[in-house]
């Protein structure tokens, strides 16, 4: 269905004009893994050439990439931005920086902030937000219910008009399979994707971590993988009695990836449409982390035990995981300086997304380099976006890495305005040089950083 | 601890030795309180606050007396009528606390982890009193020194732990005790509060409790009302009627504890409360001098002091 408005909004900049000399290009979609001179005029890439062979035209800046990895900008279908209602987490503002800092090009905002992206005035008022504060472009999905009540449906077509790309109850489960039917049908008239984060709340119960060794060593209840994976299930049993688009947020256990592949099967026939993402945290994290009673650790999902990561990891290397999404989930200190069963869940993910993964998966040789650069970038795919391409005419959407290059989580504090990151600390491969976002400058280490004051 | 660690928020925080040397010293403070004057003055001038975010009178108490036996300062703190109710931030409070200089913070919290958390906030050592379901060191000190002072070395002694051991910090930290001490362990209780995962702390589990009369000491847990209304056991006449100990139940030279308080005619029946294998009381009166020990130990202990008492 033909989309009335832009869906991806973002505050004017000015066109880019670039030559990145001798970079690794790697472009998975468009076959490209060898060193070459891009060349982008007026935000658009205008020349590939041979490393070495293009020219600088007047007024062109040139970027000795040497070295140094250019990829398609990545994708994260998966942030929260809190805004509006919770500014003092992130902002529009600094969360799009902490995303071109990550090297994202493109990020999907969540509905449940305060109040909740239900309506068409909310929604007018965060895209109108982000067409003053975003310096990468921002897509927003609407909730499925009325204040993520699980009651009413919004208006999702009004909605769909005024450019959410999809629709979500994320951070809660749509609890009745018949609410969730009656939303799967009203799709129908009204397209966009029907995204779910799955946990049974009778099964979750009061947990805040993995149920497992480490959580009975604790004393901490525990949130059963089963939780997670009976959602899948019913759900996925639903979407293709409908013949819907469903997409299954942030899998965290091996039974749910399990579920979708066995339903992504069952689909085929029925015209259903079943994705699934992963975070970085679930890819590289187990709940043995939790030992330390760090409310970093606590997030939802739960980070689940080594077998449950092997799971996760080999869903994203088959397709079954279409792609990799942070769930960014900014929190205050003070919020997050309190006993672990207390603190709220969630991390920050946007700056350390592709790092954690470069550090944990790809340099030890777990995952393809070109697999992680596909699946980071294919967020937005599954909302009807075009996947951000290294190849003539196509809009700049680039983000230049060091792979050899480390640093020190939150050595230097954030970008995000909150520090709950589950990585600090860590010392990460993959420097972000540069991120080019709908061909304007987001991200560049080569200009000084932006403050929280100058952010705000 | 071991003189490295100068607080106590876990049993895994010791090792057999150091459980040896504290519990050796508790030996002295047990002389101590037989006298007439039970005091000394190794904590003189020094201040302990007691900062209890639950109801508890057996370890209040006496870490209350333990630290005034010590000759220490002693400020208790309850959340109820205090800031903790006025919605201050443990931060705020302990940040305020510390204002005093306190030697030692002994905090009591609902929550796992939050003993951990003050001990980064303040120059005190800080002493878990219990944190959630977590861990309660001080009670499984108190239990190892019980039954020593009964039955000497817990090697190759055989432990069982009967009941809510999902709900127990008690549970969890007396079982890193006694294994640590060479006993072994089993825990056994309704396969609803047996934690999926607990066996990865050496122990066995069992759902039954067949087999008891293979043990030297069978520790009886709490069993709450809360857990039949969250439908964990049908009823308390069933729990009861499987897991219940009773003197049918127990065989002769077995030993019976429990960390208090009772729910007489629930997990226990009362003329087992009450009769001679019981050690409920000895355990009790073991908090005081054990508590001294502990205090005694990250306050005072140090190679140019002589032991006070």
């Amino acid at each position: 269905m033909t989309r009335p408005r832009d869906p991806l909004v973002c505050a004017p900049a000015p066109a880019a004009d670039l030559l990145l000399r001798q970079a690794h290009v790697l472009d998975p979609r468009s076959d490209i893994d060898a060193p070459h001179d891009v060349l982008v005029r007026e935000g658009q890439i205008a020349e590939i050439g041979a490393p070495g062979s293009l020219k600088a035209p007047a007024g062109v800046r040139v970027i000795e990439a040497a070295g140094r990895h250019l990829f398609p900008g990545f994708v994260d279908p998966h942030v929260h931005l809190r805004t509006p209602g919770q500014e003092y987490k992130e902002s529009i503002a600094t969360g799009t920086a902490a995303a071109a800092a990550g090297g994202f090009v493109q990020i999907i905002a969540m509905p449940n902030t305060a109040p909740t992206i239900d309506s068409s005035a909310v929604l007018e008022a965060v895209r109108a937000l982000a067409t003053q504060q975003a310096v990468v472009p921002v897509g927003v999905l609407a909730s499925i219910t009325i204040g993520l009540g699980g009651r009413e449906l919004t208006e999702m077509a009004a909605l769909s008009d005024l450019g959410a790309l999809g629709f979500t109850d994320d951070g809660k489960p749509v609890t009745s399979a018949a609410m969730l039917r009656r939303a799967l049908q009203y799709q129908r008239l009204c397209g966009g994707v029907i995204a779910l984060h799955e946990e049974d709340p009778d099964l979750s119960g009061a947990g805040v971590m993995h149920e497992g060794a480490v959580s009975a060593r604790l004393g901490l209840t525990g949130i059963p993988s089963i939780s997670e994976s009976t959602y899948v299930a019913r759900d996925a049993a639903v979407a293709i009695y409908e013949g819907a688009a469903m997409h299954f947020q942030h899998l965290s256990a091996a039974e749910s990836v399990v579920a979708l592949a066995a339903a992504q099967d069952a689909a085929q026939a029925s015209g259903a449409r079943l994705s699934g993402e992963a975070t970085p945290h679930h890819l590289t994290l187990t709940d043995a982390t939790v030992r330390s009673l760090d409310s970093r650790f606590k997030m939802n999902p739960p980070l689940r035990t080594e077998a449950d990561r092997q799971a996760v990891i080999e869903g994203l290397r088959s397709g079954v995981i279409a792609c990799i999404a942070t769930d960014h989930a900014p929190h205050a200190r003070h919020e997050k300086e309190q006993p672990f069963e207390v603190a709220p869940m969630g991390t920050t993910g946007l700056e350390t997304a592709f790092a954690s993964v470069l550090t944990d998966l790809v340099r030890p040789g777990v995952l393809p380099l070109a697999l992680v650069v596909e699946r980071i970038t294919a967020g937005g795919t599954l909302y009807g976006l075009e996947p951000p391409r290294i190849r003539v005419g196509a809009p700049a959407n680039l983000t230049l890495v060091d792979l050899e290059a480390t640093w020190d989580v939150g050595a230097d504090g954030y970008v995000s305005r909150s520090a709950n990151c589950c990585f600090h600390g860590r010392r990460l491969h993959g420097v972000v040089a540069l991120t080019v976002a709908a061909g304007t400058v987001a991200f560049d280490t080569a200009k000084a950083p932006l403050t929280q004051e100058e952010l705000a | 601890m071991s003189g490295q660690s100068r607080h106590l928020l876990s049993v895994e925080d010791l090792e057999r030795p150091d459980i040896e040397r504290i519990l050796a010293r508790a030996g002295s403070f047990a002389e101590v309180s037989g006298r007439e004057i039970k005091k000394v003055p190794a904590l003189r001038g020094r201040t302990v606050v007691n900062l209890f975010y639950e109801s508890s009178t057996r370890t209040s108490s006496s870490f209350e007396l333990a630290a005034k036996r010590l000759s220490a300062d002693v400020v208790n703190i309850r959340s109820a009528g205090s800031s903790v109710d006025k919605g201050e931030s443990l931060r705020d409070t302990v940040q305020t606390l510390s204002a005093y200089d306190p030697a030692a913070i002994v905090i009591r919290s609902p929550h796992a982890g939050a003993a951990q958390l003050v001990a980064g906030w303040t120059d005190a050592a800080v002493i878990n009193a219990g944190d959630g379901k977590h861990e309660h060191p001080t009670q499984a000190l108190l239990d190892v020194f019980t039954l020593q002072e009964r039955i000497g070395a817990l090697d190759g002694r055989r432990i069982w732990i009967v009941g809510d051991v999902l709900h127990s910090r008690v549970a969890r930290s007396n079982i890193l005790a006694f294994t640590r001490m060479g006993a072994e362990v089993t825990l056994a209780g309704p396969p609803t509060l047996l934690p999926r995962g607990i066996e990865t702390l050496g122990a066995r589990v069992s759902a039954r409790l067949d087999g008891l009369e293979a043990a030297d000491v069978v520790y009886v847990l709490r069993m709450q009302n809360e857990r039949m209304e969250a439908a964990y056991i049908p009823t308390l006449r069933e729990y009861a009627q499987r897991y219940q100990i009773n003197p049918a139940r127990l065989r002769p030279g077995q030993l019976l504890m429990h960390p208090g308080p009772v729910n007489r005619g629930v997990e226990l029946s009362a003329d087992a409360i009450d009769s001679p294998v019981s050690l409920i009381g000895a355990q009790v009166k073991a908090g005081v001098a054990v508590r001294m020990a502990v205090l005694f130990e990250l306050l005072a202990s140090s190679p140019t002091l002589a032991v006070a008492a």
